[in-house]
C-alpha cells in the first residue's frame, strides 16, 4: 500500500528505525556481545568511568559490568516496552470494536467499565496493580497491560461507531454479510491503522512506566538487569560518577524517543489525505 | 394491484422514535414513511421525487430490508418477504440491491475497488478468486478498465469512476431490481450525462428493473417511465411520467414542477411557486400533509386525509386531493355523478 | 415594504451610480492567476481572468468542480490561505486595490464593501452564537451603531429576507432553523452592511428545488432594489439562466466564453459551452442518448501546454495543443476563447 511507500521514503522515520533495529540486534545478541556476567559485581571495581581496562562502559555501584548489563538489561525493558503494548492492543481493539458495532448497553457496559479504570491515573493503578501481585517482570507486563486498555478501547470504539455509520457498511449489509464478516473486512481496515499509531506512541510511555516501577521497586528486582532498575540503583552514584550514572537514562530516553518519532512518521505516512 | 408486478409494497409503515429527558423516554416521533403503496412492474424504470423530509430514503432502505418496516407488506416476485413461507431476507438481498449517492463514505477508503465489488460475492459463498474475477468482469461493464482500476483506492478516483464502482457493487450480485438513491445529484452535469447513459445501456443489457430516487425532476423525466411523488411520508402522484409532467393533478406535484428553473431567460419566474420550507416529519400536519403550504387549502382539507383517486381519462394517473374526489366538501371538487 | 435606512441608502447609490457607471466598473479584475504551492506540487487553480462588473449588474461564473469558480470568487476577498497561496493580478473594488490593501483596510472591506454568501449556511454561521448577535456584531464592527440601533437594524434585515416571526427568529440559533430560513439568514448577514459587490458561493446547491427558487428570487429582487453587483457562482446553468445578467463558463481555470445570458444560452461559441448545454437533461431529450462532454477534467497540478480543453473536444487541431487560445472578441461584451471562433465571427 501507499502508506509502506511512504515511510520509506521519509528519511527520519527511517533513521529512527534503522537505530530500533541496531537496539533490538543489540539486546537479543546480549550472550553474544556481553563480556561479563552482568549479575556478579566486584569489589574493587565499583563505579568505574568508562574506558577503565575491561570495562569499556565502566561498572556500576556493585562493581558488575555496565556494558553487559545494559545490553542484558535492554532485553527487559524492550519487553516490558513492547509486550504489554501488544497485548493492549489486542484486547482493547477487539473490546472497542464490540463496543463499536453493538451499540446500545454493550458499549455502555463495556465504555462505563473502561471509565472506571480511566479515573485512576496510569501509574498509580500501574502501582496499585503491581502492590497486589507483587513484583516481577511479569507483574508488571500485566499491570501495564491493564493500564493501556481503555485508552485503545476509546479510539477503537469511536472509530468503529462512526465508521458504522458509512453508507458502504449499509452497502456490506444489503448484500447479505454477516455482522462478523463486516467488522472482519470492513471495520477492521479502518480501525487498525489509527490505533497502530497511538499504540507506537505508548511504548515509549510504556518503557518510562516500567522503569518508574522498577524504580520503585516493584517491577524487575535486582540482581536482574534492567534499565529503569540501574536508574534507580545508580542513582546515588550520580555524585561520585555521573557519566556512568546517566548511561541508562540516556538508553531509555533514545529508545523513547526513537518509538515516538517512528509513531510520528506512521502518522504522516498514513495521513497524507486518503 | 397486478400480478405481473415485480415489486409490491402496501401500506409501508416506519417511525422514528425521538428520544429525550433524563431516561431518554420517547418524546415525539419521526413519522418517516406512513403507509404508502405503489408497484413495479419488471424492465421498467419507477422514478420517486420528493424534497427532503419526504421519505424517499427511508423508502429506498425498507425496499432492501436495512430497516424493518413497522407494518406493511413488501412482495417481491409474487413471494411476500420475509415472515413465515417468504422470501427469506438473504435470498431478497441477492435480488434487489442499491446504489448509493456518490459521496466520502460510499465506498471504504482503506479497500481496493476490486475489493469492494468482490466482497458481496464472497460473502454469498464464491472463493475470492472466483469473486474477484466477477468484479474484473463487472468493472468492464460499467465502461473502467479493469487492468487500470481494479488496485485503485477511492481517493484515486473521480466522482464519476466512484460512482461508476457503486454501480458495479451493486450488480456484483446479479440482481433483479437496482434502487438507486440520487446517484447522480453529487456529480458534475457532464458526468452526470455519461453515468445515466451507462445506466441506461446497463438496464438494457441486463434486464434490469430500476427504481429511480431524485429531487431532480429533469433527470426523472428523462429516466423514468412511471413517477411517484412523496411528500412527508405520503404518496401524492403517481402515475405515468408523460401524464404527471404534462398535467400534474396534486398541488405539489404543480409546484414541484413549477420551481424547476427554466433554461429560457425570457422566462423568468417572477412569484415563487411556493412559500415556506418543507415541513418536518415530526408530528406532520393533520387530515392532508400539505394543507399547511397549499394556496387552496379549505376546511375539510385539514379535517380529513385524501386518498389516491384515479384519473378517468389517463389509465394509471393516480392523486391524492380532495380537489379530485367527488363529494369530499372541497368547493372545487366535481360534482357527484347523479 | 419599506425598510427604512437600507433602502433609502439604496436610493442615494442608485444615483451615485448612473453617475458612476460612465466613469468606471465597480468591480475590475485583471489578469488573476492563483497558484497553490503544496508538498506534492503546485496546482494552477486560476490562470488568468479578466472581467468587469458594473454596479448592479450580476455575473454569473458557471463551470464544474474543479474549474477555479470558488478560487476566483475567494481572491476578490483575499480569503485563500496566506503561506500557500500565490496571487497575481490586479483586483480593484470600487476604486481599491484589494490585493494592495493592509490588514485594517481588508477587515473594513470584508463585510463592509463586499459581502459574501456561502452555500453551506450551518457551517458559515458560529454554532454557539444566535445569529441575531452574529449581525449585530457585524453592524457594530463596521457601522459603528449603538446595540439597540443595530438590534433594529437586524430585525430590519430579517424582514427583508422574508422570514416569518423576525422578533422571535432573531433570537435562534443555526441549528434551530430550516437550511432555507438558514439561507435566508446568511443573505440578511451579509447584506447587513450594504455592500456594494455581493459574492455568492453556490448559495442555492444544498437546498430543495422549491426552496432554491425562493432564495434566487429573493436574491434578484434584493439585488434591484440595493443596487448591488453580484458575483455568483454555480454548476447548474439552470440557476445562472434564472439569476444572471451575463454569463461567463469556467474551465481549468480560465473564461472559455462570456457574454450575455441570452447570448451565451442561445448561440454558444466554445464547444465546452456547447457540450455542457447539450449534457443538461431536460424532459425533452426523453428517448435519446445523452451527449455526454468525453473525459474528465484536467489535473490543475499539471495543465497541458494548449487549450485545456483540448483533449475533449470534438473540433480539436493541430493548433490547439500549442499555445492557450487567446481571447477573441465578437463584439462589446462577448468573447470565446477558441481558435475556431474568429471563424465564424457572425454568429454572436
Amino acid at each position: 500500500m501507499r502508506v509502506r511507500e511512504r515511510l520509506l521514503a521519509d528519511p527520519v522515520t527511517m533513521a529512527v528505525a534503522l537505530l530500533l533495529l541496531i537496539i533490538v540486534v543489540m539486546v537479543i545478541a546480549a550472550p553474544l556481545i556481553a563480556t561479563y556476567d552482568p549479575t556478579s559485581g566486584s569489589a574493587f571495581a565499583r563505579l568505574k568511568s568508562p574506558g577503565y581496562p575491561g570495562h569499556w562502559l565502566g561498572t556500576d555501584e556493585v562493581g558488575r559490568d555496565l556494558w553487559s548489563r545494559m545490553v542484558y538489561g535492554g532485553r527487559l525493558t524492550l519487553l516490558c516496552g513492547v509486550a504489554p503494548v501488544a497485548f493492549a492492543l489486542l484486547v482493547g481493539g477487539s473490546l472497542g470494536l464490540v463496543a463499536g458495532y453493538r451499540g446500545g448497553l454493550v458499549n455502555s457496559f463495556i465504555m462505563r467499565g473502561m471509565d472506571v479504570l480511566y479515573a485512576f491515573p496510569s501509574i498509580l493503578l500501574a502501582i496499585a496493580i503491581c502492590g497486589m501481585l507483587g513484583s516481577g517482570v511479569g507483574n508488571t507486563i500485566l499491570a501495564l497491560t491493564v493500564t493501556f486498555i481503555p485508552p485503545i478501547v476509546r479510539i477503537s470504539e469511536t472509530i468503529t461507531t462512526q465508521v458504522r455509520s458509512f453508507e458502504f457498511v449499509e452497502a456490506a449489509r444489503a448484500s447479505g454479510a454477516t455482522s462478523a464478516s463486516i467488522i472482519r473486512f470492513h471495520i477492521l481496515n479502518n480501525v487498525l491503522g489509527p490505533i497502530l499509531v497511538y499504540a507506537t506512541s505508548l511504548i515509549s510511555i510504556s518503557i518510562i512506566l516500567a522503569a518508574g516501577l522498577s524504580f520503585l521497586g516493584l517491577g524487575v528486582t535486582p540482581p536482574d538487569a534492567e534499565w529503569g532498575l540501574m536508574l534507580n540503583n545508580l542513582r546515588q552514584a550520580i555524585w561520585v560518577n555521573p557519566l556512568v550514572a546517566a548511561l541508562p537514562g540516556v538508553m531509555i530516553f533514545m529508545t523513547s524517543m526513537c518509538f515516538n518519532l517512528m509513531s510520528d512518521g506512521l502518522r504522516t505516512a498514513m495521513d497524507v489525505r486518503l | 394491484m397486478s400480478a405481473d408486478a415485480l415489486l409490491e409494497v402496501r401500506n409501508l409503515r416506519r417511525t422514528f422514535p425521538i428520544r429525550g429527558g433524563l431516561l431518554q423516554r420517547q418524546v415525539a416521533t419521526v413519522h418517516a414513511v406512513d403507509g404508502i403503496s405503489f408497484e413495479v412492474k419488471p424492465g421498467e424504470t419507477l422514478g420517486i421525487v420528493g424534497e427532503s423530509g419526504c421519505g424517499k430514503s427511508t423508502t429506498a432502505r425498507l425496499l432492501i430490508r436495512l430497516l424493518e418496516p413497522d407494518s406493511g407488506t413488501i412482495a417481491f416476485d409474487g413471494r411476500t418477504v420475509g415472515g413465515a413461507g417468504g422470501i427469506p431476507i438473504r435470498e431478497l438481498r441477492r435480488q434487489v440491491q442499491m446504489v448509493f449517492q456518490d459521496s466520502y463514505s460510499s465506498l471504504n477508503p482503506r479497500c481496493t475497488v476490486e475489493d469492494t465489488i468482490a466482497y458481496g460475492p464472497s460473502v454469498h459463498g464464491l472463493s475470492w478468486e472466483v469473486a474477484n474475477a466477477r468484479a474484473r468482469e463487472i468493472l468492464a461493464k460499467v465502461g473502467l478498465d479493469p487492468a487500470v482500476f481494479a488496485a485503485r483506492y477511492p481517493h484515486e478516483l473521480s466522482g464519476g469512476q466512484r460512482q461508476r464502482v457503486n454501480i458495479a457493487r451493486a450488480l456484483a450480485l446479479e440482481p433483479k431490481l437496482l434502487v438507486l438513491d440520487e446517484p447522480v445529484s453529487a456529480l458534475d452535469k457532464s458526468v452526470e450525462a455519461q453515468v445515466l447513459n451507462l445506466l441506461i445501456d446497463l438496464k438494457r443489457d441486463l434486464a434490469l428493473t430500476y427504481i429511480f430516487i431524485s429531487h431532480d425532476l429533469n433527470v426523472l423525466q428523462y429516466m423514468s417511465d412511471r413517477v411517484l411523488v412523496m411528500y412527508l411520508g405520503k404518496v401524492v402522484e403517481y402515475g405515468p411520467v408523460e401524464s404527471i409532467y404534462a398535467d400534474p393533478r396534486h398541488p405539489y406535484s404543480r409546484a414541484l414542477l413549477g420551481a424547476m428553473p427554466s433554461m429560457d431567460p425570457d422566462r423568468r419566474g417572477e412569484q415563487a411557486t411556493l412559500t415556506g420550507d418543507p415541513p418536518n416529519p415530526i408530528d406532520p400536519p393533520p387530515g392532508c400533509r400539505f394543507h399547511t403550504r397549499c394556496p387552496h387549502a379549505e376546511a375539510c382539507c385539514a379535517a380529513a386525509e385524501p386518498r389516491l383517486s384515479a384519473d378517468a381519462s389517463v389509465s394509471g394517473h393516480y392523486a391524492a386531493c380532495h380537489m379530485l374526489v367527488p363529494g369530499s366538501g372541497h368547493s372545487a371538487a366535481p360534482q357527484i355523478a347523479a | 415594504m419599506s425598510v427604512s435606512g437600507i433602502t433609502e441608502a439604496a436610493t442615494v447609490r442608485r444615483a451615485a451610480a448612473a453617475i458612476s457607471r460612465a466613469a468606471a466598473p465597480l468591480v475590475r479584475c485583471e489578469r488573476l492567476t492563483v497558484r497553490f504551492v503544496g508538498r506534492e506540487g503546485t496546482v494552477h487553480a486560476v490562470n488568468g481572468v479578466d472581467f468587469t462588473l458594473e454596479a448592479g449588474e450580476v455575473l454569473c461564473i458557471v463551470g464544474e468542480s474543479g474549474a477555479g469558480k470558488s478560487v476566483t470568487l475567494r481572491a476578490m476577498m483575499r480569503l485563500l490561505p496566506d503561506h500557500r497561496t500565490q496571487i497575481a493580478g490586479r483586483i480593484t473594488v470600487g476604486g481599491k486595490d484589494v490585493l494592495a490593501l493592509d490588514r485594517r483596510a481588508l477587515g473594513d472591506l470584508r463585510g463592509g464593501e463586499v459581502a459574501m454568501v456561502f452555500q453551506e449556511p450551518m457551517t458559515a454561521f458560529d454554532p454557539v452564537f444566535t445569529i441575531g448577535t452574529q449581525i449585530i456584531e457585524t453592524v457594530k464592527r463596521h457601522d459603528g451603531l449603538s446595540e439597540r440601533a443595530a438590534r433594529q437594524r437586524a430585525l430590519e434585515l430579517l424582514e427583508m429576507v422574508q422570514i416569518p416571526s423576525p422578533a422571535r427568529r432573531v433570537a435562534n440559533y443555526p441549528h434551530e432553523m430550516s437550511g432555507g430560513m438558514r439561507q435566508r439568514a446568511m443573505i440578511a448577514l451579509a447584506l447587513s452592511c450594504r455592500p456594494r459587490l455581493l459574492l455568492a458561493d453556490e448559495p442555492t446547491t444544498a437546498l430543495d428545488a422549491t426552496v432554491q427558487i425562493q432564495i434566487l428570487q429573493l436574491l434578484r429582487r434584493l439585488q434591484r432594489e440595493l443596487e448591488m453587483a453580484v458575483l455568483f457562482v454555480t454548476h447548474d446553468l439552470g440557476v445562472a439562466v434564472e439569476i444572471s445578467d451575463r454569463i461567463a463558463v469556467m474551465y481549468a481555470g480560465r473564461f472559455v466564453e462570456t457574454g450575455s445570458v441570452r447570448a451565451v444560452i442561445r448561440a454558444p461559441q466554445h464547444t465546452y459551452t456547447q457540450g455542457l448545454l447539450a449534457s443538461t437533461v431536460h424532459g425533452a431529450m426523453r428517448g435519446r442518448r445523452l451527449e455526454a462532454i468525453p473525459g474528465a477534467p484536467p489535473n490543475l497540478a499539471a495543465l497541458p501546454p494548449g487549450c485545456a480543453f483540448a483533449p475533449r473536444c470534438r473540433y480539436v487541431e493541430a493548433a490547439c495543443a500549442t499555445a492557450v487560445p487567446p481571447e477573441t472578441w465578437l463584439d462589446d461584451a462577448r468573447m470565446a476563447r477558441c481558435i475556431r471562433v474568429t471563424a465564424n465571427q457572425s454568429s454572436a
